[in-house]
C-alpha cells in the first residue's frame, strides 16, 4: 500500500473522492484535495457543513464509505490497525475541548506517548516534556491537573501532547472556539511560532474567519459536504462565488422568500427535506 | 394506514430483531472481553505493553474500598437468613441446623450474588460513567490518534483487577454471612462460637465453595463487560453519560442473574 514516488515533490495528505455517512446520511459527498509538505491548510466552514467529520476521517477515527485519503503514502481508509498506528505516530491531534486525560498531571499527559511508544530514558522524556510545555508557554504548570487549567491552557497542553513525538503533520480542531479573543490571538499566534519553528504540515478546522486568515497558506471552504472553493488567501478574498462570498461576508442564510415554497416547507414529506 | 394484518405479521419481525439485537449485544461483550484477554495475556509477547499500576489501582479501588459495605451487608444478610430459617427450623425442632442453613445458602448463593450486585453498584457504574465522560470529552478518541488502544488503556486492567478481586470479595462476604448466621446461633440457638463454626465446617464441602466462586469469576466477567461496553456506546453530551451509567447497572443485573441461574443449573445438573 506505498505510492510509487515518495519525493518530496508528493503531497502530506492526498484525499480523493472523499465520501463519509453516517447510517443512510451521507455527510461528505466525494471530496478531493491536497496537502503540500510544510503548508498550513485552514479548512473553513459552517456548523453542519461537515469540517469535523472531515478532521475526524482524516486522523482515522471515521471510516470513509468511499474514495481515498493518502496519508505518507498509505491509504487509511484501507489501512490495517498496524499501519493506521504506525502513521498515527506521527501525526498529533489538537481536540476543541483538549481531551487531556483527567487522571493525569499536564506532565504526564505529554509523557504519555513517549511512555508508551519510546524506549527512552525517564529523566529523557522528563527534559522533552518540559520543552514540550516551554513551547507552549507553559513551563510551571507540569504538575497541575487538567482541571486546575483555564480552557485556553487546556488547548496549549492540549498542543504540547500533540507535539511530544515530534510529528510531520498537526491537527487543530477549532482551535480558537470557546476562547476570548486575547486568548485566540494567543493561540494563532502559536500556531505561528509553531510554523515557523518546525516545518510541520497543519490542518486546521476552524470557523473564526479571522484567525484563519491569518494562520493559513491556503483556505479550503466546504459547505453541506462539498468543497465550495479552495485557494490561498488572496485567491478566496477576491472570490466572487455567492455562497463564498456570504461565508465571507457574514451574511445571514435568506429568508424563504415566496409564499409557495414557504407552503412547500411546511407540508412537505419529511423525506423528501432531507437528502 | 397500517391494517391490523400487517399489525399482526409486524410481531414476529420484532421479536426477531430484537432477539438479534441481543444477541449481537452479547457478542460485542465477548468481543471486549476476549480483546482484553488478548492483550493480558498474548499481547506483552508481541512487544505490547502491560499497565500493571493501572490495574493495582482499579484493584484498590474496586476490591478494598468495597471492604466496608460488602461487610456490612453479608453480616446482615447472614443474620437474616438465620433468622429466617430458624422460624421454619424450630417448627421442626431443628434449631440446630441453623448453622447448616445458613453456611449453604451463603456460600453457594448469596455470597456470591450479593457480592455482585454491590460491585454492580459500586463499579459497573462507574466504569461506565469514567469511560463515558471520557468518551464525551473525546479523550477516548485522543487516545486512539495516538496509537494507543483504548481496550489496552482503559479495559483489561479492569477485567483483570475484577476478575482477581471479585472471588476475593466473595470469600470475605461468605465469612461475614457466616458471622452474622453465627451471631444468631450463639444469642438465639445455643451455640456457642467454636461449636457453630464447628458445624459450618461439617454442613459445607469444598464443592460448595468453588462452584460460588466460580459463579462470581463469571460475574465478574460480565459486569466489566457490560460496564465498558456502555461506557463506548456514549453518545454525546452529559446526559448520555447518565443514561449509559443507568443501562450499565441495569443489564448487570439482569445478566449476573441470567448467569447465576445458567450455572447453577449446571452444577445442579452435574451433581445429581
Amino acid at each position: 500500500m506505498t505510492a510509487p514516488n515518495r519525493d518530496a515533490e508528493s503531497p502530506m495528505i492526498s484525499v480523493g473522492n472523499l465520501r463519509v455517512s453516517y447510517g443512510e446520511r451521507e455527510i461528505l459527498h466525494g471530496i478531493s484535495f491536497n496537502v503540500r509538505r510544510g503548508e498550513t491548510l485552514v479548512i473553513l466552514g459552517g456548523s453542519g457543513s461537515g469540517k469535523s467529520t472531515l478532521l475526524r476521517t482524516l486522523v482515522g477515527l471515521e471510516k470513509p464509505s468511499g474514495g481515498e485519503v493518502w496519508i505518507k503514502g498509505v491509504n487509511i481508509a484501507q489501512a490495517s490497525d498496524r499501519e493506521l498506528n504506525e502513521i498515527r505516530k506521527k501525526m498529533g491531534v489538537s481536540f476543541q475541548g483538549g481531551a487531556l486525560f483527567g487522571s493525569m498531571t499536564v506532565g504526564d499527559n505529554v509523557a504519555l506517548p513517549l511512555r508508551e511508544h519510546t524506549r527512552l530514558e525517564e529523566s529523557t522524556i522528563q527534559i522533552m516534556v518540559r520543552i514540550k510545555l516551554e513551547q507552549v508557554g507553559l513551563a510551571s504548570f507540569e504538575d497541575f491537573m487538567p482541571s486546575q487549567l483555564s480552557g485556553g491552557m487546556k488547548k496549549r497542553a492540549a498542543v504540547a501532547r500533540a507535539l511530544a513525538m515530534d510529528p510531520e503533520i498537526l491537527f487543530f480542531d477549532e482551535p480558537s472556539a470557546g476562547l476570548d479573543p486575547i486568548i485566540a490571538a494567543g493561540i494563532d499566534q502559536l500556531i505561528l511560532e509553531l510554523k515557523k519553528a518546525y516545518s510541520i504540515s497543519m490542518v486546521v478546522v476552524t470557523h473564526e474567519l479571522a484567525s484563519a486568515f491569518l494562520i493559513a497558506d491556503r483556505l479550503l471552504l466546504i459547505d453541506r459536504g462539498d468543497i465550495l472553493a479552495v485557494g490561498s488567501r488572496e485567491e478566496l478574498a477576491a472570490s466572487t462565488q455567492p455562497r463564498v462570498r456570504q461565508f465571507l461576508d457574514r451574511v445571514p442564510e435568506p429568508q424563504v422568500e415566496d409564499e409557495l415554497s414557504y407552503l412547500q416547507m411546511l407540508t412537505a414529506d419529511k423525506k423528501a427535506v432531507t437528502r | 394506514m397500517k391494517t391490523t394484518a400487517t399489525k399482526i405479521t409486524a410481531i414476529p419481525d420484532r421479536v426477531g430483531f430484537e432477539t438479534l439485537k441481543g444477541l449481537a449485544y452479547v457478542g460485542s461483550l465477548a468481543r471486549l472481553a476476549g480483546e482484553s484477554a488478548y492483550l493480558t495475556f498474548v499481547g506483552p509477547f508481541k512487544g505490547q505493553r502491560l499497565h500493571p499500576q493501572r490495574a493495582f489501582h482499579q484493584a484498590a479501588a474496586v476490591g478494598v474500598g468495597a471492604i466496608p459495605i460488602v461487610s456490612l451487608i453479608s453480616l446482615f444478610v447472614g443474620l437474616i437468613m438465620a433468622l429466617q430459617s430458624a422460624y421454619e427450623l424450630k417448627r421442626l425442632g431443628a434449631i440446630q441446623f441453623v448453622a447448616d442453613a445458613v453456611a449453604i445458602s451463603i456460600v453457594r448463593e448469596l455470597g456470591p450474588l450479593i457480592t455482585a450486585i454491590l460491585v454492580i453498584g459500586r463499579s459497573g457504574s462507574a466504569f461506565a460513567a469514567e469511560i463515558g465522560t471520557m468518551k464525551v470529552t473525546e479523550e477516548v478518541d485522543a487516545m486512539e490518534t495516538m496509537a494507543l488502544r483504548p481496550v489496552a488503556f482503559l479495559v483489561a486492567p479492569k477485567f483483570l483487577a475484577m476478575i482477581v478481586m471479585v472471588p476475593c470479595l466473595t470469600i470475605w462476604a461468605d465469612a461475614m454471612g457466616i458471622a452474622g448466621g453465627c451471631l444468631f446461633g450463639v444469642v438465639g440457638a445455643n451455640f456457642t462460637i467454636l461449636s457453630y463454626l464447628h458445624a459450618t465446617q461439617v454442613a459445607l464441602v469444598l464443592r460448595d465453595l468453588y462452584t460460588g466462586l466460580v459463579k462470581s469469576a463469571l460475574f465478574a466477567v460480565v459486569i466489566t463487560a457490560v460496564g465498558c461496553q456502555e461506557g463506548f456506546s456514549t453518545g454525546a453530551g452529559a446526559e448520555e453519560v447518565g443514561r449509559s451509567t443507568t443501562a450499565a447497572v441495569v443489564k448487570s443485573i439482569f445478566l449476573v442473574i441470567m448467569v447465576d441461574l445458567v450455572f447453577t443449573a449446571l452444577f445442579y445438573a452435574t451433581n445429581s
